[in-house]
């Protein structure tokens, strides 16, 4: 097995599993810039996964080729819709940010799995007939070495994944509404003195974060997982809260996390075809993000700062 | 009208009752007959004696998972990572139950204390990491669950057994399975294990209102700063209630390693023991009663929830999401206290 084809054999798949990660840890960056903790990532994503999927089902007729993009969009509205319930209770309620988070982790697997039964009267929904399919990019595939790498048997939402990465980046970093976001997460009194509704700011963050991760766990479910069951999302969302902070709460930082987190997945998945990495247990791969997230956490890759008000409502005349 | 206490009480009251009457509506939503569903449940966790044998015997493992969340929750701490202890736990009472022979009055205290010290040096490394480095404990405690599950499924594999999917029984001295409580129950998998749940939570009481060892863990948690300039060593504080936190979730594990199943098996995934533990904390107040009153009531639901397929043919999940509910209601108390007060204001 030559040099290239190792490198084909780990990129591939690599992109391919981080792509849910880096849109779901991009919604993540989002929420907690804003000074909202977002542990429900898990739980949107779920939402993300089984909207998808259902949708997908149901629509394949009237929708044709075009099903699977339309479930991701749908999954994407609903899933930012579902999130609104985060919100209520971090921002409105003045609730506990990670336990409001833990009620929507239950409460998606729950309400997705009740749904299923109930319209499916079975445990697992069925397979979808119409998931996405990999592509080579034309022109682009028939360069040489970069083509096969990187731009022939991927999937067009990989591309969607990164592309949004920076388009958050931007968004982030480039623009008044980027700014104000940001500023409500740092210091919210300074924030709320300049005229921004600290409310609202944060509203409209978990919602994009909720966004995200129905973008994410839809992906997921449709190119990967096919079926929504209680074992279709199952820690993908906490390994984006990973990516978030692995990623120093930046955008383009948590795609790299994301990106490094699909790689080590896929190494698990396809080490056996690997010399050097087929003697090695795989019990080693399956816990090496958890193991280095906790690495970069200790300091060892660089010190993480964290959003100053994160995790604390803000209550108005407070000091 | 309402004192400080009394709202205290009232606040898990009116978030079950909020979180059922969501379930209620659900079910009217669905076309199903809220009564019949929630009658079925009770029926199912209270029935008959060997339903109510299994609902004791799932109540078990929640008091204690609950307990681990809320000691950590006392001292400031948000242990996610009570499923991970829970597995390292139950993973090692089964090891020493199997890697072992001694007579049970040995043998059984060893498999249950090493369930606790698994569980407990679990707990360790958040917790140092924590007091040493300030590195968020919720972040490293989910990394250890998954490091946990994946440990656990390895080494069931590899080493306890070879290459199956499940270790072998563990031997009868090893065991908490009870002869006359199963007779008792109609052959349900009741077993010794809630005398230790409870014990446990006669222990956490003692250790947090009765010793200075205790009073330090709450100072901490509730200002640290103002702890450390009392002279307190606030690293040492936070060590210890992960390791103590970590321990009870270890037992937890024991209570299903070596009470209801006697064996450990290849996870696909978590046993959710450990993050229903963090509902029964929530809804205890962390409070070792309250801990043990809100197991009582989730072992209810899980099990009972079993029966509502077959006589009222609402799924089972409906529980899982009335239980969403009620940690929702939980933690939005601010709510429901400005509603109280507003009602105090009125009846003035």
């Amino acid at each position: 097995m030559g040099f290239l084809d190792i490198l084909q054999s780990i990129i591939g798949p690599a992109i391919f599993f981080s792509a849910p990660l880096i849109l779901t840890a991009i919604g993540g960056v989002f929420s907690e810039r804003s000074g909202v903790v977002n542990i429900g990532l898990e739980g949107l994503m779920v939402m993300g996964a089984f909207v998808g999927i259902v949708f997908n089902l149901t629509f394949i007729d009237t929708f044709g080729s075009w099903t699977p993009w339309v479930s991701i969009f749908v999954a994407m509205i609903i899933s930012a819709i579902f999130s609104i319930i985060h919100a209520i209770a971090s921002v409105t309620f003045r609730a506990d940010q990670v336990v409001s988070g833990v009620a929507i982790n239950f409460l998606a697997l729950g309400l997705g799995l009740f749904l299923t039964k109930q319209w499916y009267d079975k445990g697992q929904t069925d397979m979808v007939s119409r998931p996405f399919y990999t592509t080579d990019v034309p022109l682009l595939s028939d360069i040489p070495i970069i083509g096969p790498l990187f731009f022939s048997g991927m999937y067009l939402t990989s591309y969607v994944a990164i592309a949004l990465a920076f388009v958050g980046w931007y968004v982030l970093y480039k623009t008044p509404f980027g700014l104000r976001l940001r500023s409500v997460g740092e210091h919210p009194m300074a924030a709320d003195t300049n005229g921004i509704n600290v409310s609202r700011m944060r509203y409209v963050a978990v919602m994009i974060s909720g966004a995200m991760a129905g973008l994410g766990g839809s992906v997921f479910a449709l190119t990967i997982a096919l079926n929504f069951s209680h074992s279709t999302i199952v820690g993908q969302g906490f390994m984006s809260l990973a990516a978030v902070i692995f990623g120093k709460w930046h955008p383009l930082g948590a795609m790299g996390a994301a990106l490094f987190f699909g790689f080590a997945q896929s190494l698990s998945i396809i080490s056996s075809g690997v010399p050097l990495l087929q003697d090695v247990p795989q019990v080693f791969l399956l816990i090496a993000p958890y193991v280095l997230t906790i690495l970069a956490l200790a300091g060892v890759i660089g010190r993480a700062e964290a959003p100053k008000a994160i995790g604390t409502p803000y209550i108005k005349g407070s000091r | 009208m309402f004192s400080n206490r009394l709202v205290n009480i009232l606040i898990p009251l009116i978030s079950v009752f909020l979180g059922l009457l969501v379930g209620a509506f659900i079910m009217l939503g669905f076309g199903y007959n809220p009564l019949t569903g929630y009658l079925s449940l009770w029926e199912g966790a209270f029935g008959d004696s060997y339903f109510f044998g299994e609902t004791l015997r799932q109540v078990t493992p929640y008091i204690l998972s609950g307990l681990a969340v809320a000691f950590a929750f006392r001292t400031g701490l948000f242990n996610i990572g009570v499923e991970g202890q829970v597995i390292m736990g139950w993973l090692a009472s089964v090891w020493v139950g199997l890697a072992i022979d001694a007579p049970m009055i040995i043998h059984l205290p060893l498999a249950i204390l090493a369930a606790a010290l698994a569980g407990a040096a679990w707990g360790f490394l958040p917790g140092l990491l924590k007091a040493k480095l300030g590195v968020h404990e919720v972040i490293v405690t989910i990394m250890m669950n998954y490091i946990a599950l994946y440990t656990s499924n390895a080494l069931v594999r590899n080493v306890i057994s070879d290459g199956q999917d499940r270790t072998e029984r563990i031997p009868e001295t090893a065991s908490l399975t009870s002869e006359w409580l199963a007779a008792l129950t109609q052959y349900s998998r009741l077993h010794y294990g809630l005398l230790i749940a409870l014990f446990a939570a006669a222990i956490m009481w003692f250790i947090l209102n009765q010793t200075t060892r205790g009073y330090e863990l709450r100072s901490v948690g509730f200002n640290q700063d103002a702890s450390r300039y009392a002279g307190m060593n606030v690293g040492r504080n936070i060590i210890l209630s992960m390791v103590i936190s970590g321990a009870f979730a270890g037992l937890a594990g024991a209570m299903e390693g070596i009470g209801t199943f006697g064996y450990q098996s290849v996870k696909g995934g978590f046993t959710n023991i450990g993050f229903d533990g963090i509902a029964v904390a929530l809804l205890g107040g962390n409070a070792a009663v309250g801990v043990v009153l809100a197991a009582i009531l989730f072992g209810t639901l899980k099990v009972g929830a079993l029966n509502m397929p077959t006589s009222a043919g609402v799924p089972t999940e409906l529980v899982d999401i009335v239980i969403a509910m009620i940690i929702f209601f939980v933690a939005s108390s601010y709510m429901i206290r400005w509603f109280l007060l507003k009602m105090k204001k009125e009846g003035k």
